[in-house]
């Protein structure tokens, strides 16, 4: 690392104006990524604390800390906060917000405003989504999924945790509609479609997931709570309504989600692995029409989730197949990442170190997946610990793991400071092994045929969960030694502009942290994103110090 | 790489238009989206219950209907000329015009209160007793009437507030010849809502 001391004759985007209401009223997007970056991570810490208690409740059979109705509800309420406040917005509303624009060469989003405006939303729904604590009779036991005809029936504030939902929804697609109007509008002069780093491509094609799927997660839930509220039965079997219906329109949105969480993690494993290996991408084309062919193909999948539900055998087939589809272009990446290793001077640094961990965690997410999105297999683990497993590894495994592996990267950037390296790279080790503690046993109990959702299991489960539930309190050690560690980095030395050598335009061309609208003048693209030739020479013309 | 002293360029104040109506055509498509999940689960309902969505429909009163169907496209109408209008620099006659559709869609509105209310008279309302005893087949056809025209209507008096939004800011002059972009993003959100309702139009009074 090249420590090139910070002149200090700039004035940053934190001091451009000081003060609390600055930031409530801030039209930066960089500022925007940050506010959503400490709500976010308040959200994760409380449903990060939800779980410990899941798997404190499940470290013996019987009931030990919690009773039934609770455990429904603890699982519910971190299903809810985890998918629709942490994972979904996590990558694209922090790191999106805040590179999207340098990395393409431009001063802000396109709707400056209208990027604050998602951000009020996204704490309106959260506040609504935690409001269900305090009132009534408790928060949601559905489960994420709101499945009728139970949701419709349970007195607990399901209508509430609904609406919390679509306002989140609508949070997200007004920050998806942002980025693809930024994207067709803002880039740089000379940086064609094809220029454009693989970060911005993961969230082109995600936004247009958000902006096509969630609305037919909205009009769900807006279905629900009409039936709630109305007495609508739109989905209650005895009123004439169709549950299985329900479960189509959930999943015609939630399993594309599925992929707003995983492509912008894979954006993000793309964007780290070429800076750390000092070598271009492997098949770059390749990585684009992947993400643009997960994001179609993710459209035409959702039956999956319904195998046992009661489908037609031709509908069960062609869900199947289609589901193997989908894994082709997710295999593609994890080649062509891997082909970009080979041959590359790879220098091992912490953001590296949480990139090849989701390539390794997504890969058995990815695996696992197939054994769900088989006919046969699926009936044997359907409603299993199996699934739970499986997708905790995708989720967590990998787009948790490429979240901090993201903050790790853009620290830098974003405080203009360096974290100690060496605590990073401990507290990496500790999460990972936790990690797979806590979720491979998971996978075992599956197939030994422990059912999800049950605060209770027969005691032959009982090693298993003992170990996945040690596994949690490795991983929470793992997380505090991070999280003390980045908080101490914010006084730790002064970072140079650009400490991981990158060529993309965010690292070369910004300070660090970056100016208010990011660049001094317009820049002129004219190289590839990930063309290493000759770096060292480029990188002594070109970077800020 | 070589940067051109562009220093103007970097700040973002210049007007992008384009970018303005593309932003507003993706919009339209999550509405489009937001309804589309209703299609569908008329199309799953109608399949279901076909002789009762058709007792169902023939409790509707076709005459209204038609007349909304009529009030509503000649509403589009005038929120077309008003941009013309605006585009040639007659801003007073642009805010003529949108006054015209907000009069029109309160006729809208009117005629939908007249129809809900009949139906009210009836005890055909969500949550009154006849309703309740509904058989289910006929009860799905009412539950998705009143869910999408309601969620129709709602869309009409956001539509209204917006135009009238647009109304007053061009009064004000921000909103002029040289960038009449809110008012067209504001038209295309009631052509949107003009096209809900002609599928709504033949779905609920029409099909039989």
């Amino acid at each position: 690392m090249t420590a090139i001391p910070q002149s200090g004759t700039y004035i940053n985007f934190f001091e451009v104006k000081r003060g609390f209401m600055s930031w409530l009223v801030t039209a930066d997007h960089k500022r925007i990524a940050l506010l959503y970056f400490y709500a976010i991570m308040g959200f994760f810490i409380v449903a990060f604390g939800l779980g410990l208690v899941m798997r404190l409740e499940l470290i013996a059979p019987g009931a030990t800390i919690l009773d039934p109705q609770t455990y429904n509800e603890v699982f519910t309420l971190h299903g809810v906060i985890m998918i629709f406040l942490f994972i979904i917005p996590g990558i694209p509303a922090i790191f999106g917000n805040f590179a999207l624009p340098m990395l393409i060469g431009a001063p802000d989003v396109a709707f400056p405003k209208l990027n604050l405006i998602s951000w009020y939303l996204y704490v309106l729904g959260g506040l609504l989504a935690l409001s269900t604590l305090l009132f009534g009779d408790g928060p949601a036991d559905t489960g994420w999924t709101f499945y009728a005809p139970y949701s419709v029936k349970t007195g607990t504030n399901v209508t509430v945790a609904v609406l919390a939902a679509f306002v989140l929804g609508f949070s997200s697609i007004l920050t998806g509609l942002n980025f693809i109007v930024t994207m067709h509008q803002m880039r740089a002069p000379g940086m064609t479609w094809f220029k454009m780093p693989l970060f911005p491509w993961a969230l082109y094609a995600t936004a247009w997931i958000q902006v096509l799927a969630t609305p037919i997660i909205g009009i769900t839930l807006l279905m629900i709570v009409a039936e709630r509220t109305l007495g609508l039965g739109l989905f209650d079997p005895a009123l004439g309504g169709d549950p299985v219906l329900y479960q189509h329109l959930f999943w015609i949105y939630s399993h594309p989600a599925v992929y707003i969480m995983a492509l912008p993690a894979m954006g993000i494993v793309s964007e780290t692995i070429p800076v750390f290996v000092k070598k271009s991408i492997f098949g770059y084309k390749v990585i684009v029409y992947s993400s643009l062919a997960i994001a179609f193909i993710g459209y035409f999948v959702w039956g999956h989730h319904m195998f046992t539900s009661g489908m037609s055998g031709p509908a069960r087939v062609i869900f199947s197949v289609l589901t193997f589809l989908v894994a082709i272009p997710s295999a593609i990446k994890v080649f062509n990442w891997v082909a970009t290793l080979y041959k590359g001077a790879i220098d091992i640094k912490v953001p590296l170190l949480y990139a090849l961990a989701f390539i390794f965690q997504f890969a058995i997410g990815g695996l696992t997946g197939l054994v769900v999105g088989a006919l046969a297999t699926d009936i044997h683990v359907h409603d299993t610990y199996f699934v739970v497993g499986h997708f905790h590894y995708v989720m967590f495994g990998g787009t948790g793991f490429a979240f901090f592996g993201a903050l790790h990267f853009y620290y830098p950037k974003i405080w203009g400071r360096m974290y100690n390296l060496k605590w990073a790279n401990i507290a990496f080790v500790i999460f990972f092994i936790g990690f797979n503690l806590v979720y491979f046993p998971m996978l075992v109990l599956g197939m030994m045929g422990m059912p999800r959702r049950y605060y209770d299991y027969l005691p032959e489960f009982t090693l298993p969960n003992l170990i996945s539930t040690i596994g949690s309190w490795v991983l929470a050690i793992g997380l505090v030694i991070m999280i003390v560690n980045l908080i101490n980095g914010r006084k730790g030395p002064k970072a140079s502009t650009n400490p991981w050598q990158s060529v993309t335009l965010d690292w070369t061309h910004t300070q660090s942290p970056p100016t208010l609208y990011n660049f001094d003048e317009t820049p002129q693209v004219e190289r590839g994103p990930y063309d290493y030739r000759n770096y060292e020479q480029y990188l002594k013309e070109h970077n800020k110090n | 790489m070589t940067s051109t002293t562009l220093s103007h360029d970097v700040h973002p104040v210049h007007f992008d238009a384009y970018g303005k109506k593309l932003g507003m055509w993706i919009f339209l498509f999550t509405e489009v989206l937001l309804f589309g999940g209703l299609f569908l689960v008329y199309a799953a309902y109608r399949f279901l219950n076909h002789d009762a969505f058709h007792e169902g429909s023939a409790e509707l009163n076709v005459v209204v209907g038609a007349i909304n169907t009529v009030v509503l496209l000649t509403s589009s109408l005038t929120v077309a000329m008003s941009i013309t209008a605006l585009q040639r620099g007659d801003s007073k006659r642009a805010i003529n015009l949108i006054m015209w559709t907000l009069i029109l869609a309160g006729t809208f509105m009117f005629n939908k209160y007249y129809e809900w209310y009949t139906k009210w008279e009836h005890g055909l309302f969500p949550g009154m007793d006849h309703y309740k005893e509904l058989p289910a087949g006929k009860a799905q056809f009412f539950n998705l009437y009143f869910f999408m025209t309601g969620l129709h209507a709602i869309h009409i008096i956001i539509g209204s507030i917006l135009l009238m939004v647009i109304a007053f800011y061009i009064k004000k002059g921000t909103i002029n010849q040289q960038r009449y972009t809110y008012l067209e993003n504001g038209g295309l959100y009631w052509h949107l809502v003009d096209v809900i309702w002609i599928y709504l139009f033949p779905l609920f009074y029409l099909i039989i």
